[in-house]
């Protein structure tokens, strides 16, 4: 994976930069000593490593504020990081840059019950936001599978989704306002309590731009009232065509299920080695959720099972109980950690039509043959955001880089289908050179003139999101303003 | 001008010289220059599968034939967009590029989203006569920005939409209106609060200050609907008298389009807000009539022509935007709430470099 040759202007100065870092942080708050950097080397994409000239842990808007505005006036660039739970590589340093963690503000600032929302510092896990709020039964609803760690920031950096998406949307869906820092230290409110923006929505572009725009400092989110109750039911069928196709009848009976999941073989072990949660020994098996009351998911549930009978599954099983539903989840949700226990693995993100969902499976089971690579396959099938993961072995020469070539394959193919790269994973610096496949010149040029706008330095995580190639010649100017 | 194709609108657009109005059915009343490019003549659904829940349409197809298209499969568009014909007393047809580029969402916005939530895609011609492409046609994209949502709510004012694609949903089998009896606003915003926060998945409540009736909608499959309004009804008891109301689906249809303000005197204005805030901003709008919809977060008013209601409402977590009013009333007040200085400068940036020349709807926003 290439990245920019570190400007060796920012290196050479680096003891100024962190002098003036100093004066504005406390001391335990700016990282420097290169023993220390190490721990900011790299992201969930542990494949590519590097450690940043310096990091930085600020505990208010107002040093964040002041971070930024030094690395402003200094040149050096910003890469932003919430928990580093990224896929992608969002929050990959290089080594001319000052890491930015948000880790240090994770307060919560405001629970509002009446209005449905909460405000927090985005340094906050995911799943902590909906702890503050769970005593009043209720909750926040995108639920990344690495809920557990991330942080709000990298959540709406990434504009990341869930599980139960295909009901409650994704984080721009959940997202009211927020509190954002410029690369030159300004700060800007947007939105708020409120619904909907006034002017242009500039929320919704801010959402999922990867940190490439400012650093989001505080985000008002939407919060939910639980349902009475859930429950999933497995299906297993030895097709995955006959999956895809009782996947498509089920949501256009009508019913809408909170979650449609989807597993194959290699998956569907993997996690039942690790979890127990009793998955069939098939094909493809699909976890399909209803919410409501016990009665409404009754309900539901009978309408779901007759449609899946009439597919042939090989197993069909509610869930019988609170624990057994848990387990359920559990082991879908260990999916990417499971299959790293078989081997070392490179998970993708692609998004498909749902109808293109056989085709697609078939001609990954045939490059996986071609590559001499196995790939399992964990997915969202009710919205078409595809996981699949290619095992590899990062100790053999050759093996990452045979790997990467066969991702890159399989994510040409989404896009070819209708689909997209990246579903909710982002694009960071994994998928960005595969850009210009679903983008032509002016569609990424209109993009980046959004970045051009927020910060014409050039200096927020630069390196991401578009070819290398495409951004060059603007990161190349930063260079020539310093 | 009435461009027939895509290629044609960007060759149209690369030969301006002057600004133009963008306008799809022209029934949103935005008013503007005299030369006018309207999108009517790129026409039709381009793809629907009710199965993965998407449609793709044409920017200038009226909102009427795709509604009728999702209707043959039991499908909807979940936002539940509002026809401003009445109200602005306009002619014409809406269309789904109307829609859009004004993110119109009408009461189920509370439960199920806005117009741009269910937005996946756009095409558009910007101010260079480019044909710029985002998106796309599945529910979950993160690949690259999202200027998908930045085009929705942007009034025309960054580029001239060409087709769009969205996510559809089932329409519910069922659908039940509980109405509780409140004389005070700050009581309905308590009522309807209440509702939006039990479980029971409430997809419209609003409050017609005239009636003094708080109305709370519940859809969903037959047993469902039953149970949770039964539900809901003893939670709320304590509020008022509570009934369920006859003929829901035009009762909505109703509120949707405000139809309670439609032949009266006067500006409308549309008011975000806090929820909870309503009643004490409602107080300070001496307005002549007001609707609640989405909990008490939006606010209809009607109030005395040519008045600056920002200036009675100063400073409050939401935006006051002008619907209705004569040229100079809108010109003078500007129909958008101004902008705090940092957001104006992001905002005028990215409308400079979508359209450099300040061709679309010039001023409008801002």
């Amino acid at each position: 994976m290439e990245m920019p040759t570190p400007n060796p202007d920012v290196l050479r100065r680096k003891a100024a930069v962190l002098q003036r870092l100093q004066r504005v942080l406390p001391k335990d708050a700016v990282i420097h000593d290169p023993s220390e950097t190490r721990a900011y080397e790299c992201d969930a994409l542990t494949a590519y490593r590097c450690p940043p000239m310096l990091a930085v842990l600020p505990s208010t808007t107002q040093e964040v504020a002041d971070v930024l505005r030094i690395c402003h006036q200094e040149g050096v660039p910003v890469v932003p990081r919430g928990s580093g739970t990224s896929l992608a590589g969002g929050a990959l340093p290089t080594a001319d840059c000052v890491i930015l963690g948000v880790a240090r503000m994770n307060e919560v600032l405001e629970t509002d019950y009446d209005n449905r929302f909460i405000r927090v510092q985005t340094g906050r896990t995911n799943l902590s936001v909906t702890g503050a709020v769970e005593e009043e039964d209720f909750f926040y609803a995108p639920d990344p599978s690495s809920q557990l760690a991330c942080a709000i920031a990298g959540n709406i950096a990434m504009n990341s989704g869930g599980a139960h998406c295909l009901k409650y949307g994704v984080t721009t869906n959940n997202l009211l306002g927020v509190t954002m820092v410029l690369m030159d230290g300004s700060v800007v409110e947007i939105g708020g309590a409120h619904l909907d923006a006034g002017g242009l929505d500039l929320l919704g572009v801010i959402c999922g731009s990867e940190g490439q725009l400012g650093v989001v400092t505080e985000a008002t989110l939407r919060i939910l009232r639980k349902p009475e109750g859930a429950r999933p039911v497995l299906m297993g069928f030895d097709d995955n065509e006959v999956a895809g196709q009782c996947v498509s009848d089920i949501i256009k009976s009508g019913i809408l299920p909170v979650a449609i999941e989807f597993m194959d073989t290699l998956c569907i072990r993997a996690c039942e080695n690790f979890a127990h949660a009793g998955y069939p020994d098939c094909t493809a098996l699909l976890i399909v959720e209803v919410e409501g009351s016990d009665a409404e998911i009754d309900h539901q549930l009978s309408k779901i099972i007759e449609i899946a009978k009439r597919h042939n599954p090989v197993e069909l099983r509610e869930s019988q109980s609170a624990e057994e539903s848990a387990k359920i989840w559990l082991g879908r949700k260990s999916a990417f950690g499971a299959m790293g226990q078989m081997n070392d693995y490179m998970c993708l993100d692609g998004t498909i039509p749902v109808s293109s969902l056989p085709e697609v499976l078939r001609r990954i089971g045939e490059m996986s043959a071609e590559y001499g690579l196995p790939v399992g396959n964990v997915f969202h099938a009710g919205d078409g955001n595809m996981h699949p993961l290619i095992l590899f072995d990062a100790n053999k020469p050759g093996d990452l880089e045979k790997c990467e070539a066969f991702g890159a394959e399989i994510l040409k193919l989404c896009v070819d289908v209708g689909g997209c790269l990246t579903g909710e994973h982002g694009v960071g610096i994994e998928k960005r050179d595969l850009m210009s496949h679903q983008y032509a010149d002016q569609d990424l040029e209109a993009q980046m003139a959004v970045k051009d706008v927020f910060d014409p330095n050039w200096l927020l995580n630069p390196a991401k999101v578009f070819p290398l190639d495409a951004s060059e010649a603007r990161r190349k100017m930063r260079a020539a303003a310093e | 001008m009435k461009p027939e194709t895509e290629a044609e609108l960007a060759k149209m657009v690369a030969g301006l010289n002057g600004p133009v109005r963008i306008a799809g059915g022209g029934t949103r009343g935005i008013g503007g220059p005299e030369v006018v490019i309207e999108t009517l003549g790129l026409r039709g659904i381009t793809l629907y599968e009710p199965g993965a829940l998407t449609l793709v349409a044409r920017a200038g197809t009226p909102v009427a034939e795709i509604e009728a298209a999702l209707e043959a499969e039991g499908q909807q568009l979940a936002f539940e967009p509002m026809d401003h014909r009445g109200l602005l007393g306009t002619q014409g047809e809406p269309t789904i590029g109307g829609v859009v580029a004004a993110n119109i969402s009408g009461p189920r916005r509370i439960q199920a989203g806005a117009c741009r939530d269910f937005l996946l895609g756009v095409r558009y011609v910007d101010g260079m006569g480019q044909v710029i492409k985002n998106g796309g046609r599945v529910m979950k994209n993160v690949t690259g920005y999202d200027l998908v949502k930045l085009m929705a709510g942007s009034w025309g004012t960054l580029g001239v939409l060409t087709e769009v694609s969205l996510k559809v949903l089932p329409k519910p089998e069922t659908v039940a209106t509980l109405a509780v009896g409140v004389p005070e606003v700050a009581d309905a915003v308590q009522v309807m609060s209440a509702a939006l926060k039990s479980p029971f998945e409430v997809s419209g409540a609003a409050y017609d200050s005239q009636t003094g009736r708080v109305l709370l909608r519940v859809e969903g499959g037959l047993e469902s609907v039953a149970y949770r309004s039964q539900q809901l009804t003893a939670a709320l008891s304590g509020f008022g008298e509570i009934a369920e109301v006859a003929q829901p689906a035009d009762l909505w249809r109703a509120l949707r389009d405000v139809r309670a303000f439609e032949g009266q005197d006067g500006d409308i204005w549309r008011i975000s807000v806090k929820p909870t805030d309503a009643p004490d901003i409602a107080a300070r709008l001496g307005a002549d009539q007001t609707l609640f919809d989405w909990g008490g977060g939006l606010i209809w008013a009607r109030v005395p022509g040519g008045i600056d209601l920002r200036d009675r409402l100063g400073a409050f977590d939401g935006h006051a935007t002008l619907v209705r009013a004569d040229a100079e009333t809108a010109e003078a007040l500007g129909r958008f709430q101004p902008e705090d200085a940092g957001i104006k400068a992001l905002t005028q940036g990215v409308r400079r470099r979508f359209d450099p020349r300040g061709l679309f709807n010039p001023g409008l926003m801002g």
